[in-house]
């Protein structure tokens, strides 16, 4: 008797699943779904509203545009995957380049030994916040509020506040601004790296145990524990793999703005949780595909060329990206409530 | 059958600053067999089984397994010696599937250089293996093995933590509470599931505080008292009402009217 009943109770409730329950079924299941639309609509708009957007010379500019907040955000959604948040990464990308770069012009390191100085720098910084959430237990968004300012002070420390001019900069440190024609597109060397890490971390974190268990650690941190899963290495590994695509991103910046300034970068943390966000990871962790991270970073690229292209003016294009992040945390909640 | 326990503990004390959680606890499973561990709350359930597996570190007291004594330290070490726990919070990942659950902290790699030097999951050898696991357990309900934990009803995810230890242990398994968020279905599907590991002949330490649920399914039943074994009984010896009685105190049992060795 019971047992029909409750049967019954079951069929009834799978047969009433409406279209828009069907949907975030699927958007639940593939995250990356909504900004794909997002963009591909976009796109799709803003060569509507100007003929002149589809031209490959823009988008690849767009592309360009995007090669430093895609490769830091690349480092933020591991770390946002772990329910964490890191706001000190472009304070550390910008570290890194300024040791880069200065120790080369001002200190005669050879170039080779100050860009793997740089690196161990950012890597090192990672480590520094993965030690002091996984030892000292401190919530990720404080530890990196705290190494943010720190960073930020020590390379205005070492450079002195100086910025090492185009002129200064070992041509080496330049490389990844070179542009290379892909068909009719003009890309640099730095958009070729961007889109190897992310194929890397891709692959990391759908093909390997290491990827599984960086979801499963910011899925439910206790659970994984018990699973057997050691999860402050798995923590402190992912900080640290942040921290040197970081100080990769260094080199990226390097290149693109020709120079190495102590004074930018100061939005790249919020840019690249922008992305992220976009992307459809969850900032509650364990939720997400780090390709959306690049998507993400692609629409915010799209909208602000396309803005203005569109000849809007450009406080616009803050209001767009706001409204952008609204929406994908209003969708990312909707989609949580499809779990049972 | 053999006299000769699987899994035995001697007198285990442990404390928490100035709380006796156990004060000389002992346990004695036999093969095959379904030992229920009930008791009052604070009578020492979780600490003793967490003694067994691994997550305490008794204060003084021997553990034996198939008559060799083991420490361990932590809870892989229990279950690396086949001593496998399904705990109440079920320690799932609701947003990885059932078969990455199954093989969560213990991933198979692909065979040959692939998996040596690029670590590739062999995503297709955990989902087949995850499946019979799934199937040996006599969980019909659970049609795809790439579906979210998540998606899953309480009784599923349960079989699903039942089986990811049903799957590597291979010599005790032990639940805590597995029918205390469940219905009246799920729990009888659960407790047709504890029936099935013991016939394939993995013993099993059962923690509950069901009474129903324990004289259904259990071979001999180990109450708990103050952190001691009050008695072992059985269902056939005595009745709810006196289990429930031992456990208050309101009953003792006299050594000799106790059952120390295996039914089965």
């Amino acid at each position: 008797m019971t047992k029909s009943a409750a049967e019954l109770e079951f069929s009834h409730q799978s047969e009433k699943q409406s279209l828009a329950g069907r949907i975030q079924v699927a958007l639940h299941k593939y995250p990356t779904l909504s900004p794909a639309l997002v963009l591909v609509i976009s796109l799709g708009v803003f060569w509507f509203l100007n003929p002149n957007f589809k031209d490959p010379f823009n988008l690849s500019l767009v592309l360009q545009q995007v090669a430093v907040v895609g490769s830091i955000a690349i480092g933020q959604t591991i770390i946002i995957l772990t329910a964490g948040i890191d706001l000190s990464c472009g304070a550390i990308a910008i570290f890194a380049s300024m040791v880069m770069a200065k120790l080369a012009f001002e200190n005669h390191v050879p170039v080779a030994l100050s860009f793997i100085i740089g690196l161990a720098v950012g890597t090192g910084a990672g480590a520094f916040n993965g030690f002091l959430v996984t030892k000292v237990k401190l919530p990720p968004f404080i530890v990196t509020l705290g190494t943010f300012n720190v960073f930020t002070a020590f390379t205005l420390l070492f450079a002195k506040g100086r910025t090492v001019r185009d002129t200064e900069v070992d041509p080496f440190l330049l490389t990844l601004g070179k542009v290379i024609h892909i068909g009719a597109f003009n890309v640099t060397y730095g958009v070729l790296v961007m889109i190897a890490m992310y194929l890397i971390l891709a692959y990391a974190l759908r093909y390997t145990a290491w990827g599984r268990h960086v979801y499963a650690t910011g899925d439910d941190i206790e659970a994984a524990r018990l699973a057997g899963i050691q999860t402050n290495r798995v923590l402190m590994s992912v900080y640290l793999v942040a921290g040197f695509i970081f100080a990769m991103t260094a080199w990226i910046i390097i290149g693109r703005v020709n120079a190495a300034s102590p004074n930018s970068g100061q939005d790249l943390n919020l840019d690249s949780i922008t992305a992220v966000v976009i992307g459809g990871t969850s900032l509650f962790g364990g939720r997400g595909r780090i390709i959306g991270s690049l998507i993400g970073a692609v629409i915010v690229g799209v909208f602000r060329d396309g803005l203005t292209l569109a000849g809007l003016d450009p406080y616009y294009q803050t209001l767009a990206v706001g409204i952008l992040i609204i929406s994908a945390v209003t969708i990312d909640q909707w989609i949580r409530k499809a779990r049972k | 059958m053999s006299a000769q326990p699987i899994l035995q503990a001697i007198n285990l004390e442990k404390a928490y600053g100035n709380v006796i959680a156990l004060n000389g606890s002992s346990l004695e499973l036999f093969p095959g067999e379904v030992l229920a561990v009930v008791g009052d709350n604070g009578a020492g359930k979780s600490t003793l089984i967490k003694c067994l597996s691994g997550a305490e570190v008794p204060d003084t007291g021997e553990i034996f397994l198939e008559g060799n004594q083991v420490h361990f330290a932590k809870p892989q070490d229990g279950r690396g010696a086949g001593v496998e726990t399904v705990y109440q919070s079920l320690a799932v990942a609701p947003a990885l599937d059932i078969a990455a659950n199954l093989y969560l902290g213990r991933e198979l790699r692909k065979p040959g250089l692939v998996g040596k030097v690029f670590r590739t999951l062999d995503n297709g050898a955990m989902k087949s293996a995850s499946k019979n696991h799934i199937a040996d357990l006599g969980i019909s309900t659970i049609q795809n093995i790439s579906q979210a934990v998540e998606t899953l009803s309480g009784g599923q995810r349960q079989a699903v933590a039942v089986a990811r230890a049903s799957a590597f242990s291979s010599k005790v398994i032990i639940l805590d509470e597995p029918t205390a968020a469940l219905g009246v279905r799920e729990s009888n599907q659960v407790l047709k599931m504890i029936e099935r590991l013991r016939d394939r002949g993995l013993p099993v330490i059962l923690i509950s505080h069901n009474m129903p649920q324990v004289f259904e399914v259990a071979d001999r039943i180990q109450i708990q008292r103050l952190g001691k074994r009050a008695a072992v009984v059985t269902p056939k010896t005595h009745d709810m009402n006196q289990v429930v009685a031992i456990m208050t105190g309101a009953l003792t049992v006299d050594e000799k009217d106790q059952t120390f060795k295996p039914v089965r």
